[in-house]
C-alpha cells in the first residue's frame, strides 16, 4: 500500500519545520520507503498507522527519528571525483602558498555517513604541498544517527565498493569482521558535530574550504539564500566553497562568484563584497 | 571501446555484460583465464578493459593477469579484478600482479560505473 495523503502531509510539514527540506508531491514513495523500517520497529502494521500514532503522541524523540530518516542520503567516496581532483590539484596548492601557519580548516556540511569528510582527509594526505601541514576537518550533520555512524568509521562491503580506489582501501582501511574500518589516524583528523544548517550556526570558527554539496537542492529559495549568507560569515575571505553539480549561487546569493577549478568549479566571495566587510571572524 | 569479461559464471558474465554494454562497451566473454588468453590472441588489437574473476577452473584470474602483464602488446589493457575474495592481502596481491582496480562481489551497477570512472573509462566523468 502507499502512504495516505494525510500521513504524507503530516510528514512533509514536520520535515519542513525541522529541517527546511521540502518534500514535494511525488515524494510519497520516498517517505514510505524510509518510514517502513521505523513503523515496523514501533510495532505498527504500516506507515499510515505509525504516522497516525506519531501525530497523536508527538514524542520529540520519535519525531526526530522521522526527520532523520528523511534527511539522510546515500553517498559514495570521492563523490563525482572532479571536486576532489580540483581540491588536490588546484585548491590545496593555492591555499598552501598563502597560509604561513601551515594549517587548513575545512568544513563538510551535511556529511551524512562520513564518506565526504574522510575523502577530504585522504585527498589532503595525497597532496604533496600539504606534507607536514595540520588539516582540520569539521563534519556536521542534522542526524545524530549518521554522526554516530561516521565517528565509528565502519563501512560495509557495498559501501567501500562505491568510488573508493582499491589502493586507497588497502592503504587507509582495515577489516572489521565483514566490514571495513577507516584507520584511526584518519578518524582522528575529523571532528563530527551536530548542526542544523537552517538555524544560526554555533561557534565553529573560520574555514578555508567548505563542502556543501547536494544539500541546498532540498531547501526553498529563502533558506538557500540564508544558508549561503551565513556560510560567507564563517569563510576565510580567500576561501573556497564547493557545491553539488546541480547547485549554484547565481540568483540566490550573488555575493559569490563561480571560478573554474580543473574540471570542476568552486565559489569564491566577490572582491566587492569582501570590501564591504561582510566576512567576519567568529 | 571493447571489454573482455572473464568469469566462469554465465550469470555473472550476463550481469557485467549488461552494465558495460549500457556504458557503451562492445562486450567479449571468456569462461576462464586460458580461454581469455586465446580470445586476446585472436583479436586484431587489445580491448580497453578486462574484468576478471579470481576463482575459475583451468586458469585463475591472478594467473591470467600475470600472463597479460608479461606481454608488451597488451600493456594498454586496463585490468579490473571482480571477485568475492575480499581480504586485504588478496587485494594487495592482485594489485601487485598488475590489476588496476578491484571490485568486490556483490556490487551494484553504480559501483561498477564509479570504478570505470576512476579508471577514466567512462565517456563522461560525472553523472554516475
Amino acid at each position: 500500500m502507499t502512504i495516505s495523503p494525510q500521513a504524507f502531509t503530516f510528514v512533509r510539514e514536520l520535515v519542513r519545520a525541522e529541517s527546511a527540506i521540502v518534500l514535494d508531491t511525488g515524494k510519497e514513495y520516498l517517505v514510505e520507503s524510509r518510514l517502513v523500517p521505523l513503523a515496523r520497529a514501533a510495532g505498527h502494521p504500516d506507515v499510515d498507522a505509525y504516522v497516525a500514532d506519531l501525530s497523536k503522541r508527538r514524542t520529540p524523540a520519535a519525531l526526530k527519528l522521522v526527520v532523520e530518516a528523511l534527511t539522510t542520503n546515500e553517498t559514495s567516496w570521492f563523490r563525482d571525483s572532479d571536486p576532489f581532483t580540483a581540491l588536490r590539484q588546484t585548491v590545496f596548492p593555492a591555499l598552501a602558498k598563502t597560509r604561513a601557519n601551515r594549517t587548513l580548516r575545512i568544513w563538510a556540511g551535511a556529511c551524512s555517513s562520513g564518506q565526504e569528510p574522510y575523502s577530504i582527509v585522504m585527498t589532503a594526505l595525497d597532496t604533496p604541498e600539504l606534507a607536514g601541514w595540520k588539516v582540520e576537518v569539521v563534519a556536521t550533520d542534522l542526524s545524530e544517527e549518521m554522526l554516530t555512524r561516521s565517528r565509528k568509521g565502519e563501512y560495509s562491503q557495498l559501501e567501500v565498493n562505491r568510488g573508493l580506489p582499491a589502493t586507497t582501501l588497502v592503504r587507509h582501511f582495515e577489516r572489521a569482521g565483514l566490514n571495513w574500518r577507516i584507520n584511526q589516524s584518519i578518524r582522528d583528523r575529523v571532528e563530527f558535530r551536530s548542526l542544523n544548517l537552517t538555524r544560526p550556526f554555533p561557534p565553529i570558527g573560520r574555514f578555508d574550504v567548505v563542502f556543501l554539496r547536494n544539500v541546498l537542492i532540498y531547501f526553498d529559495l529563502p533558506t538557500k539564500r540564508d544558508v549561503l549568507k551565513r556560510v560567507r560569515q564563517v569563510m576565510a575571505p580567500d576561501g573556497h566553497l564547493f557545491l553539488g553539480a546541480a547547485e549554484m549561487t547565481m540568483g540566490v546569493d550573488d555575493a559569490w562568484e563561480r571560478v573554474p577549478a580543473g574540471r570542476s568549479s568552486v565559489y569564491r566571495i566577490r572582491e566587492a563584497v569582501k570590501m564591504e566587510g561582510s566576512t567576519c571572524v567568529l | 571501446m571493447r571489454a573482455l569479461i572473464v568469469d566462469d559464471s554465465r550469470a555473472m558474465r550476463r550481469i557485467v555484460g549488461r552494465i558495460l554494454g549500457d556504458a557503451g562497451f562492445e562486450v567479449l566473454e571468456a569462461g576462464d583465464g586460458q580461454e581469455a588468453l586465446n580470445v586476446l590472441e585472436g583479436l586484431d588489437g587489445p580491448p580497453e578493459l578486462a574484468c576478471v574473476d579470481w576463482n575459475m577452473p583451468v586458469m585463475d584470474g591472478l594467473t591470467f593477469i600475470t600472463e597479460v602483464r608479461k606481454r608488451p602488446e597488451w600493456r594498454s589493457i586496463t585490468l579490473m579484478m571482480v571477485t568475492t575474495e575480499s581480504e586485504s592481502d588478496r587485494i594487495v596481491r592482485a594489485l601487485a600482479a598488475g590489476a588496476h582496480e578491484y571490485l568486490i562481489k556483490p556490487f551494484t551497477g553504480e559501483a561498477m560505473l564509479e570504478k570505470l570512472d576512476l579508471l577514466g573509462l567512462l565517456r563522461t566523468s560525472t553523472g554516475v
